[in-house]
C-alpha cells in the first residue's frame, strides 16, 4: 500500500522525497526508467524524512529486527533500526558474508540470483521488517521473507521508498504486506 | 585488539562485538565481521554516536560511503551531522553520469565510482568504510573526491589493521578509527 493512501495523504514531505528522486532513462537497458535514490540522499532533509516516516510508522510495532537488502537496503536500514532500537540484519548476494549462512534463490529476467543472510543473527519468533529501495516485481523481496520465515521469524512488512507499476495495487507480498512511499514521477520528453 | 579510544567506555563494548572468521574469504585472512555489532543495538549507536561527536561541530557537509559496508555506517552519520550522503560504488551500479578512479587489489585492480555533481568543489567530506586494511580503497575514494574539488577533512572506519600500514597512504590525511586489529 502507498503511503498516501495509508495515513499520509497530502503530507508534503511525501512530495519532496518523490521530487528528489532522478529518473534516469535507459538504464541498465534500453526501456528501463531508472529510479535513482541517490538524489534523496543528497538532500538532507528528504532524505531525514524518509527515514523519519519509517521510523514513525514502525516504532511501536515490537520490531526487533530491520533486515536490509544489499545494497541500497543498506542505505535506508541501519537509521531506521538504530531510530527503534532494533537489530540491523544485511541480506547479502552471494559469498559476501563470512561464516555460516542460509541462501534462497530469486528468478531475474534472465537466470536466477541468490541471498544470503548470516545464521543466528535473526531467532525464532522474532518481529521483522524488511527495507529495500525499490519494488519492482517483488522477487527479491518475496527472497527476502523466506530467508527470515525459514529461521522462524515472523515478517511484519515490508518497506520501500519507490514502488513500480508491477508493484502497484500489491497490498501482500505472498501475504505479508508491502508499504511504499512513492511511485515514479512521470516524465516527459525522454526518449 | 587494542582501541584507538582507549578512554572512552564505550570502545570496549564495540571491541567485544567484532566478529574474527578465519580463512575468509580465503586462505590465511582473518576477515573482520562487523555484522555482530549491527545485532547489538547499543554497542552500534555507540559506534555511530562516537563518530558523530567527532565530526558534527566540523562543517561536513559530505559523507562519502564505500561499498557496500560503508552504506551501512555512512548514512546515519551523515543524517546525525546534517551532511548528505554519497555512495561510492564498484563499477556499473551508479547510473547517469560517473567518474570512476581504479586501484590496485593483491591481485588485478578494481574500481571506484563516483556520481558527477553530487560533490560540489570546495565541500569539506567525511569518508567512511567499515575498515582499513591496505589503505588501496580508501586512497581511490580519497582521489575521486579531491578530482571534483572537495576537500577530505578525515577518513573514519570502525577497525584499522595496523600491520599493513594503510594510514601510511593517505597522503597525509587524519584517519580516525575506533579500534585496531593486532
Amino acid at each position: 500500500m502507498f503511503a498516501a493512501e495509508n495515513g499520509l495523504r497530502g503530507d508534503p514531505r511525501l512530495q519532496a522525497i518523490s521530487e528528489a528522486i532522478r529518473v534516469v532513462p535507459h538504464f541498465p537497458k534500453p526501456g528501463i526508467m531508472f529510479q535513482d535514490i541517490t538524489t534523496l540522499l543528497l538532500d538532507p532533509k528528504a532524505f531525514k524524512d524518509t527515514v523519519d516516516i519509517f521510523v514513525d510508522r514502525y516504532r511501536d510495532m515490537g520490531i526487533s529486527v530491520v533486515a536490509g537488502v544489499e545494497a541500497r537496503g543498506f542505505m535506508f536500514g541501519p537509521s531506521i533500526a538504530l531510530a527503534i532500537g532494533a537489530k540491523f540484519v544485511p541480506l547479502r548476494k552471494p559469498r559476501k558474508l563470512p561464516g555460516e549462512v542460509i541462501s534462497e534463490a530469486y528468478v531475474l529476467e534472465y537466470g536466477t540470483d541468490c541471498l544470503e543472510m548470516h545464521v543466528g543473527a535473526v531467532q525464532p519468533g522474532e518481529r521483522s521488517l524488511i527495507i529495500d529501495d525499490l519494488v519492482a516485481t517483488g522477487g527479491t523481496l518475496s527472497a527476502a521473507i523466506r530467508l527470515l520465515e525459514r529461521v522462524g521469524a515472523e515478517v511484519v512488512e515490508c518497506a520501500c521508498v519507490v514502488g513500480l507499476p508491477e508493484a502497484k495495487g500489491q497490498r501482500r507480498l505472498n501475504g505479508t504486506p508491502l508499504y511504499i512511499l512513492v511511485e515514479p514521477r512521470e516524465i516527459e520528453n525522454c526518449y | 585488539m587494542s582501541g584507538c579510544r582507549d578512554e572512552d567506555p564505550r570502545i570496549h563494548g564495540i571491541k567485544t562485538k567484532i566478529g574474527v572468521v578465519p580463512n575468509f574469504p580465503k586462505p590465511g585472512i582473518m576477515f573482520q565481521d562487523i555484522t555482530p555489532l549491527l545485532l547489538d543495538p547499543k554497542a552500534f549507536k555507540d559506534a555511530i554516536d562516537l563518530f558523530v561527536e567527532r565530526f558534527k561541530d566540523n562543517n561536513i557537509s559530505v559523507v562519502a560511503g564505500i561499498e557496500a559496508r560503508g552504506f551501512i555506517f555512512g548514512p546515519p552519520i551523515a543524517l546525525a551531522i546534517g551532511a548528505k550522503f554519497v555512495p561510492l560504488r564498484k563499477p556499473r551500479k551508479l547510473p547517469g553520469e560517473v567518474i570512476f578512479e581504479e586501484y590496485v587489489l593483491e591481485y588485478g585492480s578494481d574500481c571506484l565510482e563516483m556520481h558527477l555533481g553530487a560533490v560540489e568543489p570546495g565541500e569539506r567530506v567525511l569518508v567512511v568504510d567499515d575498515l582499513i586494511a591496505t589503505g588501496g580503497t580508501l586512497c581511490a575514494a580519497m582521489n575521486l573526491l579531491e578530482r571534483v574539488g572537495a576537500v577530505v577533512v578525515e577518513c573514519a572506519c570502525l577497525i584499522e589493521l595496523p600491520e599493513l600500514k594503510g594510514r601510511g597512504r593517505l597522503n597525509g590525511k587524519p584517519l580516525y578509527v575506533l579500534v585496531e586489529y593486532q
